[in-house]
């Protein structure tokens, strides 16, 4: 049977990690599902969970006032949506909406930074985990600032 | 020296070689905001190519510009190229009716290894206008498809009015035997893609990377990071094929317009293996 542990230690994102701190992050998550549509977090709300996506798609927003809501990234099976429940002061600074039905495990931030908190060893091995996502996505928000699909003329 | 003493020396009837052909406008179709397709009638009635190269198009009065070939390889009764609309010359092209004329010289350089790469996965990484170099071997793949092994295309472009040749990319993703990924840099909510960087895809899409193909092109920055992520999943760099794009003038490796270091795109290219340009994407001197 396929448990929440099961789940979470196949996962790219956990897989690796020592048995016990599978079991404490076990602790902290719980399954959920997400309607097409559904807003799953608002920017300024509390960053108290953060999401490994096991199945759909979600989009982050952020609101532009006089242009409405732009999409700013897609994140889709296997990936993680939140790591504003990292830094204080935990509130999340985008919009996050599920554009299919989405299931996904929420892992709650406030037990797990309780948990990191009393076992430095788990909070480095997350700490180094969430660095590397930041990394990728601001590689790639970096390289999209340089607009270079418009400036490339004809091929 | 005198074209003949050169063409004695060379391969190339150089003469020859720099002669637009007339060619008769067919049609010219709205392919996005900026991009249009043309459609010219070969003189002779046939115009043959391999998927991958250009030709120098020539607007008489306005001037000359190399453009990739962006139709189907095996019609030959009309060639086809899709123009962005950025220059002086492009954008009188874009002007052209049917029946004008326009001159024609090519098919210019090298071509995507499909013959090599039978038997492999094929994968397609596309940015921007860059789509419309690839779809030659798109055509060449689906028309040979049990040749080949899975086949992913994966196209990013900024928005989702840049998407170039949207019902076709809707037709390849309705295939059961083929995978299609389109991101764009940014949208509004109403667009239901992905919104991301094109390399975001590499490891979101199934193929085998110890026997894959890869096709690549688009703005250089965006192929040196394809190319990276491509590596990470496992690609050999000997697997990846990069189109480039330099000045090319000529079209014959003689004026040196688009000299990139020891190579002339337009002779030697615009195809290459990735080793054989490497240093082109990281030599800041080339």
């Amino acid at each position: 049977m396929e448990t929440l542990e099961s789940l979470l230690s196949e996962h790219p994102f956990i897989k690796g990690l020592d048995q016990k701190h599978i079991q404490l992050i076990t602790g902290c998550a719980s399954n959920v599902r997400f309607d097409a549509g559904q807003i799953i977090f608002r920017e300024g709300e509390e960053a108290d969970q953060f999401y490994i996506i096991r199945q759909g798609k979600i989009t982050l927003q952020i609101y532009t006032p006089g242009r409405g809501s732009i999409i700013i990234d897609s994140l889709t099976d296997e990936e993680i949506l939140g790591w504003s429940w990292l830094i204080p002061p935990y509130q999340w600074r985008f919009d996050a909406v599920a554009t299919v039905l989405t299931r996904a495990i929420a892992l709650d931030g406030k037990c797990l930074r309780n948990k990191c908190e009393a076992d430095h060893d788990l909070g480095f091995e997350l700490l180094k985990r969430f660095a590397s996502i930041v990394d990728s996505r601001l590689e790639s928000t970096r390289i999209r600032l340089l607009d270079m699909y418009d400036s490339n003329g004809n091929k | 020296m005198t074209a003949t003493e050169i063409n004695k020396i060379s391969n190339y009837n150089v003469l020859e070689e720099m002669i637009p052909e007339f060619f008769r406008v067919t049609r010219v179709q709205k392919t996005t905001h900026d991009t249009f397709t043309i459609g010219l009638k070969p003189p002779n009635g046939k115009f043959e190519f391999s998927p991958g190269q250009f030709n120098m198009l020539y607007l008489f009065g306005t001037g000359e510009v190399p453009i990739s070939i962006s139709g189907d390889p095996s019609i030959t009764h009309e060639l086809v190229h899709t123009i962005r609309a950025v220059g002086t010359v492009t954008r009188a092209m874009a002007n052209l009716k049917k029946d004008d004329w326009l001159g024609v010289r090519g098919p210019f350089g090298t071509s995507w290894p499909l013959k090599e790469a039978i038997g492999n996965d094929i994968v397609i990484v596309a940015g921007g206008i860059g789509l419309a170099p690839l779809r030659p071997s798109i055509y060449h793949v689906l028309f040979n498809r049990e040749k080949y092994g899975k086949v992913v295309l994966l196209y990013g472009t900024r928005t989702p009015k840049d998407i170039l040749f949207r019902k076709e990319l809707e037709q390849w993703r309705a295939r059961f035997d083929m995978e299609v990924h389109v991101t764009v840099d940014r949208a509004a909510t109403d667009w239901k893609g992905n919104v991301g960087l094109v390399t975001t895809m590499i490891p979101r899409s199934h193929f085998d990377p110890l026997n894959s193909t890869v096709m690549v092109v688009g703005p250089e920055i965006m192929m040196k990071f394809t190319i990276q992520e491509l590596h990470k999943r496992g690609v050999d760099f000997d697997n990846i094929y990069v189109s480039m794009e330099r000045n090319m003038k000529c079209g014959i490796g003689f004026c040196g317009h688009c000299q990139a270091g020891p190579t002339f795109i337009c002779k030697d290219g615009p195809v290459y293996p990735f080793p054989a340009v490497k240093d082109i994407f990281t030599k800041r001197e080339i």
